[in-house]
């Protein structure tokens, strides 16, 4: 078994004096594709935004890719990291959130190319190259030129990962992607979600309420609540065949909320 | 004198008018950015010089301003040993450009303040450096933003320059004080006068207005959804 | 000498310490004008701001150019005008601090239309469409349910004004209005010392601006409003 490319080595996290995750261990390995189901307020948008840096850990370390994430090693020991290892350690990240947080002064095409050349240091050229790539492969090369308020949400977040995916990750973190689109429009960023996951290119972590979706791409599903991990394990067996009640009464009302 | 004559000094005067509100302007805008990004700044060696700037300029009447650098800031000089007389062109941008820049600061500041969150969250997953943050994300999504209010603060401005009369400067309100003092034709002087102001604010306003549009084409290719 | 008090230019601090008195009589006049303009500017305002609104044309465009126009024209000009023109056409000598304070609630005027029609206009629509509705008579839904809404944001904006009106005061002194800037600048001519007077009545200002700031957000915090959706 290889290097964990995620790991959660005991992990708390506070907010005032809310306790959101309870010394959470947590593993994922490379090339995983891993969904996280809960409810709200469990935990599950947290564990992504403490991997892309953008909430900081109250307890034990985050380790991404052999190394720990918030802390750097100085002398055998632990310290916080720098913002200099904060950034290096971000570059092996990418996100996609559920608003799409497209940038909405700059076109489709110079949302895609802005970070490569700033961050990345790409020439023009390629990045326009890559980016034409990406639009391709999510569908929208017919739109490069529009502003993002021109088009649906569900375009919009297709964008949103062509976005993240430009800065070549090693980690794609989703956060509820299809949370905030009309029902209609899910369809369509589902597939490309599927499409990266069938590549097994990237080590992929989702925040979903699809359960059906996850059901059919995900190596492994997590249910986590009250900030730890209850149950986890392959798709079929922990959507078809929990063991724990809490797992249980959680499948149920989200598959069968009239009831 | 007919009212026909006093036009030509009149808009002598609106011309140099026109000019002050011009320099002061920008100048102020200048401040604005600076101290407004100041205010927002993490370092107190920028934070509280911003601060005080903007409550000392907000919090004072202009007049007093520009009263105090036209004749106290002399006394000042004489009392350090340096030559500190200001020509009252000078005091009078500077007393102007210092009002607005406080008032505008404030809108910059708020105008930052109200971009998403989102964003800023959107640059750090991108990697990006926090000057990056600000120049490319932040600030492009802030200055539409702002135009509206500066639109108002500049038309404050075209209003305040009618002060600098008062330190002998001879522009609309100077001459018009004049020619009344000359015709003690009051009425027809002052009319002159307000209207000419208002016309030259009219222009400000459309000016800017065309500006706002300009600085803000990504928010109306919205209205084409 | 002024008002009966001597001072004393024996040295800067002497000087500022037997002038204060002086200063402070000439606050007075500064808040009474202040505030006697504060409400000319809150009343002529309201008057406009509902001629605005009339549903005829004859008469809202007339009231939206007099708004436009004392908008876009300096406060000093607008002075000037009452304090020499008017009493001219009607044949009464106006005293400067009445000018000065008309000219003040004129200018201001023009500033509280465009707060009561944005507060009102701010209040959502869809209560608008609540009140018709449920059958409620139009005069009952606006006083009741419009502007108790409205209100929240009217009186911080009317605040601001005042304590802008305040510091427009010194614009008074032009027509000798005995505000603390005429005092100043008669005491400075006097003395050829402008820098203490001067820099007193700065302060003096600063002063008062804050004290009347937390006046005017102590009385904003303790507004009823709760469940208002303020931006």
């Amino acid at each position: 078994m290889s290097e964990p490319m995620i790991k959660f080595d005991k992990v708390t996290k506070k907010f005032g004096d809310h306790v959101v995750l309870k010394e959470l261990e947590f593993e994922v390995q490379p090339n995983e594709m891993v969904t996280i189901i809960g409810p709200s307020g469990s935990g599950k948008s947290t564990i992504l935004r403490i991997l892309m840096t953008l909430e900081p850990i109250n307890g034990g370390v985050v380790y991404v890719d052999g190394e720990p994430l918030w802390h750097e090693e100085r002398d055998g020991k632990f310290v916080p990291a720098s913002e200099q290892h904060l950034r290096k350690m971000r570059s092996k990240l990418g996100m996609v959130f559920q608003q799409f947080n497209l940038f909405p002064h700059m076109t489709v095409r110079r949302n895609l190319t802005e970070a490569p050349i700033r961050v990345l240091g790409l020439s023009k050229k390629e990045a326009v190259e890559r980016a034409d790539e990406l639009l391709e492969m999510v569908g929208l090369s017919d739109q490069a030129d529009k502003f993002p308020a021109q088009l649906s949400g569900g375009q919009q977040q297709r964008v949103g990962i062509a976005r993240a995916l430009a800065m070549r990750p090693k980690i794609l973190l989703f956060d509820e992607p299809t949370s905030a689109l009309d029902p209609e429009l899910v369809g369509e960023v589902l597939q490309v979600i599927r499409k990266l996951a069938e590549q097994h290119e990237f080590t992929m972590l989702l925040v979903t309420h699809e359960i059906p979706f996850a059901r059919q791409v995900s190596d492994r599903v997590c249910f986590i609540d009250g900030g730890s991990i209850v149950e986890q394990g392959p798709p079929d067996e922990i959507l078809t065949e929990p063991k724990e009640e809490r797992t249980k009464e959680f499948l149920h009302a989200v598959l069968h909320p009239d009831e | 004198m007919d009212w026909i004559d006093y036009l030509g000094p009149m808009l002598d005067g609106a011309w140099i008018t026109v000019k002050l509100t011009f320099y002061s302007t920008i100048l102020g805008a200048v401040f604005s950015f600076l101290f407004g990004l100041g205010k927002l700044a993490r370092h107190w060696y920028f934070k509280i010089p911003s601060v005080v700037y903007i409550e000392v300029f907000r919090g004072t009447s202009l007049l007093v301003q520009m009263f105090w650098l036209f004749y106290a800031l002399p006394l000042v000089g004489d009392i350090l040993g340096l030559n500190m007389r200001i020509p009252p062109v000078v005091a009078g941008v500077l007393a102007l450009s210092a009002n607005i820049g406080a008032y505008g600061a404030e809108v910059v500041r708020g105008a930052i303040q109200a971009v998403s969150k989102k964003q800023y969250e959107a640059a750090t997953a991108l990697n990006f450096t926090p000057k990056q943050t600000l120049w490319r994300i932040a600030l492009p999504q802030a200055i539409p933003e702002m135009m509206p209010p500066f639109g108002n603060l500049a038309i404050q401005n075209l209003k305040d320059t009618a002060l600098v009369s008062l330190i002998t400067i001879s522009d609309l309100a100077f001459v018009s004080e004049r020619l009344r003092n000359l015709t003690q034709e009051s009425a027809v002087v002052y009319t002159l006068a307000l209207f000419m102001y208002f016309g030259m604010a009219l222009v400000l306003a459309g000016m800017l207005k065309m500006l706002s549009q300009y600085v803000g084409t990504w928010r109306r290719a919205a209205g084409g959804k | 000498m002024l008002f009966g008090i001597e001072w004393n230019t024996a040295s800067n601090l002497a000087f500022a310490t037997s002038i204060l008195p002086i200063l402070l009589i000439g606050l007075i006049t500064t808040l009474k004008a202040t505030v006697v303009g504060f409400i000319l500017a809150i009343v002529i305002g309201l008057v406009l701001a509902a001629l605005k609104g009339a549903p005829l044309k004859v008469i809202s465009y007339p009231a939206a150019f007099v708004i436009e126009f004392l908008r876009d024209t300096p406060l000093l000009i607008q002075l000037f005008f009452v304090f020499y023109v008017l009493p001219e056409l009607t044949g009464i000598a106006i005293p400067a601090f009445v000018a000065g304070a008309v000219a003040l609630g004129l200018q201001y005027s023009a500033y509280c239309a465009e707060v009561y029609r944005g507060g009102l206009e701010a209040v959502p629509w869809g209560q608008h469409e609540a009140i018709k509705a449920l059958n409620l008579p139009s005069a009952y839904g606006f006083f009741h349910i419009i502007l108790p809404q409205a209100i929240p944001r009217i009186i911080p904006a009317l605040g601001n004004y005042l304590v802008s009106i305040m510091k427009d005061v010194p614009i008074l002194s032009v027509v000798t209005v005995l505000e603390m800037m005429t005092i100043a600048r008669i005491i400075g001519d006097r003395t050829y010392n402008y820098l203490v007077p001067l820099s007193m009545v700065g302060i003096l200002y600063l002063i008062l601006t804050l004290l009347a700031s937390f006046l005017v957000r102590f009385i904003d915090m303790k507004l009823p409003k709760s469940g208002i959706p303020l931006k």
